[in-house]
């Protein structure tokens, strides 16, 4: 049931790098299965997570095909994300800083997230009844 | 062939996404391409070396994680295929880990023993 409250997380990592952008996913999830609201600020960085062209592999190491690696890709862990939400009647609001996309060449992601600015940062920090945020380190 | 040391200290960086450590996982591949390479283990990447590890469970909505890392089954691999594991003794005691929690076949060595273990490498890689 939804709850009405609202939490914003601002995360920088990008993918690939740093548990930050797993744990940062795994707060997410946890706040939408109690039925709350979320705002991400992805800043910096963790534009790339919701890039559309992210691809899995095989792993040559491994010596596994691209099928037996199953290699996650946080565009699609984020995309689970949205279709949970709608789920639990909660919303994901999942803002992309434009500048930081801007830079980055980022701006083909996956259906959900939208172009945004500090500004929606600062405004969804005032709404929110909590607001965490994950840097890069 | 110029003989290389991959120093890893920072553990658990884009693990779980990887499923595996990219650092490990690079110099396997550069011992696949021929590269003579040892690996140091240490501060908390001496973790790496615990045997029993376990990161499976993870799901993001209907998306289940189906490979988790196993850092310790990928260092014994590397083991196997003659790429030598060494670990600073005293990170792993600071840690509480004592020899029975290791995988076997890493090398234990000193502080003191550092740069006599440096000097055997021509380059040395801090990752």
């Amino acid at each position: 049931m939804p709850s009405g409250k609202t939490l914003t997380v601002a995360i920088m990592d990008p993918p690939y790098e740093s548990a930050n952008s797993t744990t940062a996913l795994r707060v997410v999830q946890a706040a939408l299965n109690q039925g709350h609201n979320v705002t991400v600020f992805a800043y910096e960085g963790a534009v790339n997570l919701t890039m559309k062209e992210q691809k899995p592999h095989a792993n040559s190491v491994k010596g596994t095909t691209l099928e037996e690696e199953q290699h996650p890709t946080t565009k699609d862990w984020i995309a689970a994300l949205f279709k949970l939400a709608q789920e639990k009647g909660a919303k994901l609001d999942w803002i992309n800083c434009g500048l930081c996309v801007d830079e980055r060449g980022a701006g083909n992601w996956i259906e959900g997230p939208r172009r945004g600015s500090p500004a929606d940062f600062l405004a969804a920090s005032q709404v929110s009844q909590s607001t965490l945020v994950i840097p890069t380190k | 062939m110029a003989k290389i040391l991959n120093i890893v200290e920072t553990a658990y960086r884009g693990t779980i996404e990887e499923q595996d450590d990219t650092t490990l996982w690079l110099s396997h591949a550069l011992k696949n391409a021929g590269a003579e390479i040892s690996v140091l283990l240490r501060a908390n990447a001496v973790n790496y070396a615990v045997k029993g590890q376990d990161a499976s469970g993870l799901a993001f909505g209907e998306i289940k994680m189906v490979h988790p890392p196993e850092i310790d089954k990928d260092l014994g691999k590397m083991i196997q295929k003659g790429i030598p594991i060494y670990l600073v003794q005293e990170d792993a005691q600071e840690r509480g880990l004592s020899d029975s929690d290791l995988i076997a076949g890493v090398k234990k060595i000193s502080k003191k023993g550092l740069p006599e273990l440096l000097d055997q490498f021509d380059q040395v890689w801090h990752w």
